[in-house]
């Protein structure tokens, strides 16, 4: 499979994992937009390496032989990823588990050799309000050489409580993988049930799905772009983009009883309909976004040591973005125009053209670029959004799921980027799920990004690409 | 161009709202924690150092917005830091995971005495919807000793709030 990959440059790595069995993958046809599941039986404790093909599947092999134990014959890289030598077994989600785990040792790094070169460990805890992980700088002087990042610190064992639960319950992991994207996490894990079963949930549930992936989309726009500017030292800038974070939220209570919106969605609709009033509460929110938003945008690009900052500074090429399929705004701002809303919906279903995405896709692959893709995201967002919530089916938000089985794959476009669920039902039960975090596609890109330019930009670079610790820490 | 925008906003009148009453359970529970020493040293005043301990991020979101001018963590005089070593209050969150509970204790023992654990969400509770999984230790208190416990999933900036303001009046109620 590795040789047809590297013959087919348009055939993107969505995703790689396994069960006790197998392994299996997602591919997408970039040009067809046709996603292409694989799978392949576990012989022997190994599968075909994909790493020397797509380096995207790298940290994934390593995650594969730490959760089930199967070996990518061929891969790129052995270390450890998720397993710190902490856990009481070896390889947990295999059946059954085998036995203790060696003591934790401390990790191996690639090595840096050189002249005058100096290491700079930072983590897993920071010194801001952030996720843990440890990034391992080393430089020549103020220049950062190489960048390798370490996670798993945020690893809960999710993929393992998913198993064998009731789908409701299982759906309340999947909307804590990553607690910014819980509405697109829910929903993925949503649909991927609801293909599974051939289940069709109302029009007034899909619409409404849809407009709360709009509310989680602006809201985490306006919060990491406020942050950007905060980091950057504009405060200015940081505490008007917080604001109307805020409102948001307090809109997203208003209308769905919860400000991130947690365990709203469901397999088969929502979990209950929309306030009186919430429709209006939330157009009233963004309706104070957007007539802020213009000036602010201008203040943004007017100001001249927000730019010396960001323009230029942690790039990714359009070359790198297409070999990692990166999506969302990284990949957008890197030249690669992917969006899952242009997906066919459920059923086959063409998108609504009145709901066509249109977002600028830059090349600079800079802070600068990332940022602008996002305001301009934030926009296009609250058309989409007005549209939706200003025209609502009428009727029931959810339908019951038949006590059935069945495999099937979700894909939601999330802030961060396209967001994949893979689950097996039997019985009413998850037997195997596996959710792909667009992070997963996204870090390493960071650890290029960051080479050649200041330890000090790192903190800069780090939140214009605000990859998710716990989405891929599982 | 920013000018004309500060100017606005400084006619427009702050943002920030008032801030309720807080609870007197709380309080009295925390008062009872705390001594003179550690009066005549922090006053009104507490610097917290927050640990995500395998949160999936929501409470870090909530923590965030403390931040923004509608909450303005700081007129209470509480405020984030940057180290441990600097840090009056160690704010938790995650249900403790395996891989980062070594990393916690560290921190715990480098933030100096007299000092505060606040336990944030109900995975830093009692490990939340992850608890039993063979990752997580099952809240913070599996590995420090907890003063204050912040449920919800995540709590609101307001509970957070409330919970760090008690901690405040508790420290004052003491004198
Ligand atoms: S309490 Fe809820 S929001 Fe907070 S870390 Fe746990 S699951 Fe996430």
């Amino acid at each position: 499979m590795a040789a047809a990959l590297t013959g087919e440059p348009t055939l993107a790595l969505i995703a790689l994992w396994a069960d006790p069995d197998h392994a299996h993958a997602i591919l997408l046809d970039e040009v067809l937009l046709v996603v292409l599941p694989v799978s392949v039986a576990i012989e022997a404790g190994f599968y075909p390496a994909l790493s020397p093909a797509r380096p995207v599947a790298a940290w994934l092999e390593r995650m594969i032989f730490d959760l089930w134990g199967h070996t990518a014959f061929g891969g790129t890289d052995p270390r450890p990823w998720l397993d710190h030598g902490r856990w009481p077994s070896l390889h947990p989600m295999a059946s059954p588990p085998r036995g203790m785990g060696p003591p934790a040792e401390p990790p191996e790094f690639l090595p840096c050799e050189g002249d005058d070169l100096h290491q700079v460990a930072v983590g897993p805890i920071h010194a801001g309000i952030i996720e843990p992980g440890h990034f391992r700088f080393s430089a020549s002087g103020e220049t950062v050489v190489r960048l390798e990042i370490r996670l798993g610190y945020a690893h809960k064992g999710t993929l393992g409580l998913m198993r064998g639960k009731p789908i409701r319950v299982a759906a309340r992991f999947a909307a804590r993988l990553s607690g910014d994207t819980t509405v697109a996490h829910g929903t993925a894990f949503a649909m991927a049930v609801e293909a599974a079963l051939g289940v069709e949930i109302p029009a007034r549930a899909e619409s409404l799905r849809a407009a709360m992936l709009e509310i989680e989309r602006i809201a985490n726009h306006l919060g990491d772009i406020g942050a950007i500017c905060n980091d950057a030292a504009f405060a200015f800038a940081a505490a008007r983009f917080g604001f109307h974070r805020e409102a948001m939220l307090r809109a997203a209570m208003w209308a769905f009883g919860h400000r991130l919106m947690m365990d709203t969605v469901i397999p088969g609709g929502i979990a209950g309909d929309i306030s009186e009033h919430g429709a209006l509460t939330v157009l009233a929110a963004v309706a104070a976004v957007e007539a802020e938003l213009p000036e602010l945008a201008r203040v943004i690009e007017n100001y001249s040591s927000l730019a010396d900052r960001m323009v230029s500074t942690g790039i990714v090429s359009p070359e790198l973005a297409r070999r990692f399929a990166a999506g969302g705004f990284v990949g957008r701002a890197s030249g690669r125009d992917f969006d899952a809303r242009r997906l066919p919906l459920p059923g086959g279903r063409a998108p609504e053209p009145e709901f066509t995405v249109r977002i600028p896709v830059l090349t600079a692959g800079d802070i600068d670029a990332r940022l602008r893709v996002r305001l301009a995201e934030i926009t296009e967002s609250i058309r989409l959004l007005r549209r939706r919530l200003g025209n609502l089916p009428e009727g029931a938000v959810a339908v019951a799921l038949p006590n059935a089985g069945g495999e099937g794959i979700g894909c939601v476009e999330s802030f961060r980027g396209d967001i994949w669920t893979w689950v097996q039902i039997d019985g009413g039960h998850v037997e195997n799920a596996f959710l792909r975090d667009p992070s997963w596609n996204q870090w390493p890109l960071l650890e290029a990004a960051v080479r050649g330019t200041i330890v000090a930009d790192f903190p800069l670079i780090n939140k214009s690409f605000n990859c998710s610790y716990s989405g891929v820490d599982l | 161009m920013v000018w004309r925008r500060v100017l606005h906003s400084l006619r427009a009148g702050p943002a920030t709202e008032p801030a309720g009453p807080v609870p007197d359970e709380t309080v009295s529970a925390l008062a009872a924690r705390l001594d003179a020493a550690a009066q005549r040293r922090l006053g009104r005043s507490l610097a917290i150092r927050h640990v995500d301990a395998g949160s999936c991020n929501g409470c870090e979101l909530e923590i965030v917005a403390l931040g923004n001018i509608v909450y303005d963590l700081e007129r209470f005089g509480l405020r984030f830091v940057a180290s441990p070593r600097h840090a009056d209050v160690l704010l938790v969150t995650g249900p403790l995971t395996r891989n980062l509970r070594e990393a916690l204790v560290l921190t715990l023992n480098a933030t100096p005495e007299p000092r505060w654990v606040v336990a944030v969400g109900d995975c830093g509770v009692d490990g939340g919807v992850f608890k039993g999984s063979y990752a997580v230790n099952g809240g913070v208190s599996a590995a420090v000793a907890v003063d204050l416990f912040i449920p919800g999933c995540p709590p609101s900036p307001a509970e957070l709030l409330a919970g760090l303001r008690a901690l405040l009046e508790a420290n004052t109620h003491r004198s």
